[in-house]
């Protein structure tokens, strides 16, 4: 395959040729001409907080060993964790927060949105400890937003109320213990960024322990708060069937994709697609092709079912199909040189949040009451579009393959229960607790160009599987996954390993499959890690140990983005072992590596960091942990 | 013959050269494994400053013809290596006086863990390619030949000549 030693997505070396071939720079040719990367930078060493500096730490000790202020590598470091975990947690609180607004205007009359799952809803108020008894949807969902609000809003020492009431019980008073449950989250967001900022804590254990304080207002601010209120909003995923890899794209169609993190403008986009299929085809077009990059695509595929075009790192060679009429952003993970691709083809960027603004682009200010018009204006600008496409530069790859996501809790427990309607989870806990799934690992995340694209996903998902390990995905990991071929029943017959293959027929035929259920179970973006928590939750409840004994871990085997870091330190505070395939920026402060990775975590937690390069030593890693937790509960 | 040069109004003084030199005089030749087996290799270049800090050079031997450290050294393990252009030390030799470190004009020779003289070979075992020169981000630090350098100088100066910034 061309380009091998930078992808093992066919459909992405492909493309990555014709880059080449059409001149076009892509992330890979930016990576390269980034070598060598800074040292100090790579280490965590340097500091740019205040103007006396830059300064950096020599991390073989002939130079400086203190910054100016007096900051030592372990304080520089631990600084700069705290400031990037922060800047994760602001990026998926924001998300959530957006969730909310979209809520309030939902139980408006008359307005874009309506609560599309009044199970949710009620499944989320009685969380809340509201009473849905003969209340309508509006009504009760104003009593939700109210309660939401009143977290941001929460001007005294109590804890958020979202995560004492949806994070399990023996977790909170660990935290308490700790004194690191957060109050409101926008105040830990600002507390983080005053904390690190010139003169202030120059204790790193101090700074850790903020650093999993903002972890917990990522989990429960951010990926709960956003997953709960867009499933009320736009529906619980349920199992869903498509297609995912840049093939999915069609040369006679409108080809539109939706890429960035959230589902409030997406859902609209394939509302309005389905919509104007006919002024496509008015146009010469066969129809509208949707399809998704990173998250949004997420969202898109797990309620409404869109493929997957590709993921974070391939996201540029999307448009270099020259087949892509329209690409709409939203938020988080938009490459800026988007729209410098976009113009050596005819492809349309629009961006459409005040704060994701490109150059080049065409900006379309999304605001959620104006939402059917924006949503419309936009296809309309992609079917008007497609009239410009130069075809002989038109090269779609003929690689796709066939997946199945939406696999929500809702919808787990819902295939569960075919084999026991009065226990779901038991058929599951019997499962392990015979060893024939030796545990679970969620593999989650982006990709890194750090990382041959997508091979650490796939290699390390391989080696569990074949060892019996049940994976659930999310996020960009899913979607490398979905591309491999892996979130599929064939999978399970060619690469599961014999007991976990049994355990999948068994719950697929009763499911109504008349096939395996695949080995490895898309549970949604990268907010959706909260269902992994949630399942998660239900299994230790059902068991009455805590997350910390179950034989189960985690893995953002190719991270890149701050939010990754957030998500993972909440893991930790989960009690999970994490698994990052990528060396963080932390190696120069042996102290804060040290108490990241190692005793210090695992006593406070019962979960740690765990950095491994290599997938196969790294698969190897997660099922040594494993074992050693099954032995611990005696199983 | 190629050589380490600089030019010095490229250099931003951010010290890449000199991690980038730790690292390949590193047992593992890697950051991370070097940072965390907590081994201090012996850098053979350091980026120095003026007194106004006003310019930024880094320091590493200059491979001079006529070597002081080599008529210095007393047991004839500094010695000038015909084929290379290189000074070398063999390191089986070095005693240790610390002559050569005395006489070095540009305090290009600094003290290995094993008491024995350390400089600047270019890279020699890792196929003569100086990693400074690679590391470095503002191509200040270039391994080239003298001719090409030169060229380069004498081309800036034309044109700032021309632009009537040079008298």
């Amino acid at each position: 395959m061309v380009n091998s030693n930078k992808t093992i997505d066919p459909a992405a070396g492909q493309m990555l040729a014709k880059a080449q071939k059409d001149q076009v720079e892509t992330v890979w040719d930016r990576f390269e001409a980034q070598q060598p990367q800074c040292g100090f930078g790579l280490l965590g060493i340097c500091c740019r907080h205040c103007n006396q500096g830059p300064c950096r730490i020599d991390p073989f000790g002939e130079g400086a060993k203190y910054g100016v202020c007096g900051a030592d590598a372990d304080l520089i470091v631990a600084r700069n964790l705290l400031r990037q975990v922060a800047g994760g947690t602001a990026a998926h609180v924001d998300h959530a927060y957006a969730a909310v607004e979209t809520l309030a205007v939902a139980i408006e009359e008359n307005t874009p949105y309506i609560i599309k799952d009044r199970t949710k809803l009620k499944a989320v108020a009685a969380k809340l400890g509201i009473d849905s008894e003969g209340k309508g949807d509006a009504a009760l969902g104003r009593e939700v937003v109210d309660a939401v609000f009143a977290d941001f809003g929460n001007h005294s020492s109590k804890p958020m109320k979202y995560l004492t009431a949806t994070a399990p019980k023996e977790r909170v008073e660990t935290w308490q213990k700790l004194g690191i449950l957060p109050r409101n989250p926008d105040r830990e967001i600002r507390e983080a960024m005053h904390q690190t900022s010139m003169g202030m804590d120059a204790d790193p254990v101090n700074l850790i322990l903020s650093t999993v304080k903002q972890g917990l207002v990522d989990a429960y601010a951010g990926l709960h708060l956003a997953t709960d209120i867009q499933d009320i909003l736009f529906g619980t995923p349920s199992p869903v069937a498509t297609e995912a890899n840049l093939g999915v794209l069609k040369e006679d169609h409108v080809n539109i994709i939706v890429h960035g993190h959230e589902p409030i403008l997406s859902e609209k986009i394939v509302e309005w697609a389905r919509k104007l299929e006919g002024e496509a085809r008015a146009k010469g077009a066969k129809g509208i092709q949707l399809a998704g990059i990173c998250c949004t695509g997420n969202e898109a595929l797990m309620r409404q079912g869109v493929p997957v075009a590709t993921n974070f790192l391939a996201q540029e060679l999307a448009i270099i199909t020259g087949a892509v009429d329209a690409m709409v952003v939203d938020v988080q993970c938009i490459m800026p040189s988007l729209s410098r691709v976009a113009s050596c083809y005819h492809t349309k960027i629009f961006t459409t949040s005040p704060i994701v603004k490109l150059p080049g682009a065409e900006h379309v200010g999304f605001t959620l009451l104006e939402a059917d018009d924006k949503a419309q204006k936009i296809v309309r600008k992609g079917i008007e579009n497609f009239g410009h496409r130069d075809k002989s530069r038109v090269e779609i790859p003929q690689e796709k393959t066939k997946m199945l996501a939406g696999f929500s809790v809702e919808a787990i427990v819902g295939a569960l229960s075919k084999l026991d309607p009065d226990n779901p989870l038991k058929p599951l806990v019997d499962n392990i607790a015979n060893g024939n799934i030796l545990g679970a690992v969620g593999t989650v995340g982006c990709n890194n160009v750090k990382v041959k694209h997508d091979s650490f996903h796939v290699t390390l998902v391989k080696e569990l599987i074949k060892n019996n390990v049940l994976v659930v995905t999310t996020g960009c990991s899913a979607q490398a996954l979905a591309k491999a071929g892996l979130l599929t029943p064939e999978a399970t017959e060619k690469y599961a390993g014999d007991s976990l293959k049994a355990v999948l027929s068994a719950v697929g035929n009763a499911a109504g499959l008349n096939a395996p259920l695949p080995p490895v179970l898309h549970m949604g973006s990268c907010v959706d890690n909260s269902r992994i928590g949630d399942l998660l939750n239900a299994l230790a409840g059902y068991l009455g140990v805590a997350i910390k004994d179950l034989p189960v871990a985690a893995s953002a085997p190719e991270h890149q983005h701050e939010k990754a870091l957030a998500i993972g330190t909440w893991a930790v505070a989960l009690g999970l072992l994490t698994h990052l395939g990528v060396v963080p920026q932390v190696l120069g402060s042996a102290k804060v590596t040290g108490i990241l990775t190692g005793e210090t975590a695992e006593s406070l937690f019962g979960g740690k960091f765990y950095v491994e390069t290599d997938p196969l030593q790294a698969a190897q890693g997660l099922i040594e942990h494993i074992k050693s937790k099954r032995k611990a509960l005696g199983i | 013959m190629k050589q380490i040069l600089v030019r010095t109004e490229r250099c931003v003084g951010c010290k890449s050269c000199e991690l980038a030199c730790s690292v390949v005089h590193s047992a593992g030749k890697n950051l991370f494994s070097a940072v965390l087996s907590g081994e201090q290799p012996v850098r053979r270049v350091s980026v120095e400053n003026s007194a106004d800090r006003s310019a930024n050079l880094p320091i590493q031997c200059r491979q001079c013809r006529e070597p002081r450290c080599v008529s210095a050294c007393m047991t004839g393990a500094m010695h000038l290596d015909e084929s290379t252009g290189l000074v070398l030390n063999r390191e089986e030799k070095c005693v240790g006086c610390w002559m050569c470190v005395m006489v070095c004009p540009y305090g290009a020779i600094s003290a290995s863990a094993e008491k024995t003289a350390s400089k600047c070979d270019q890279c020699l075992s890792e196929d003569h390619d100086p990693a400074c020169a690679k590391a470095c981000p503002t191509k200040a630090l270039k391994f080239v030949e003298i001719s090409e350098f030169n060229k380069s100088v004498k081309r800036e100066f034309l044109s700032r000549f021309l632009m009537g910034e040079e008298a």
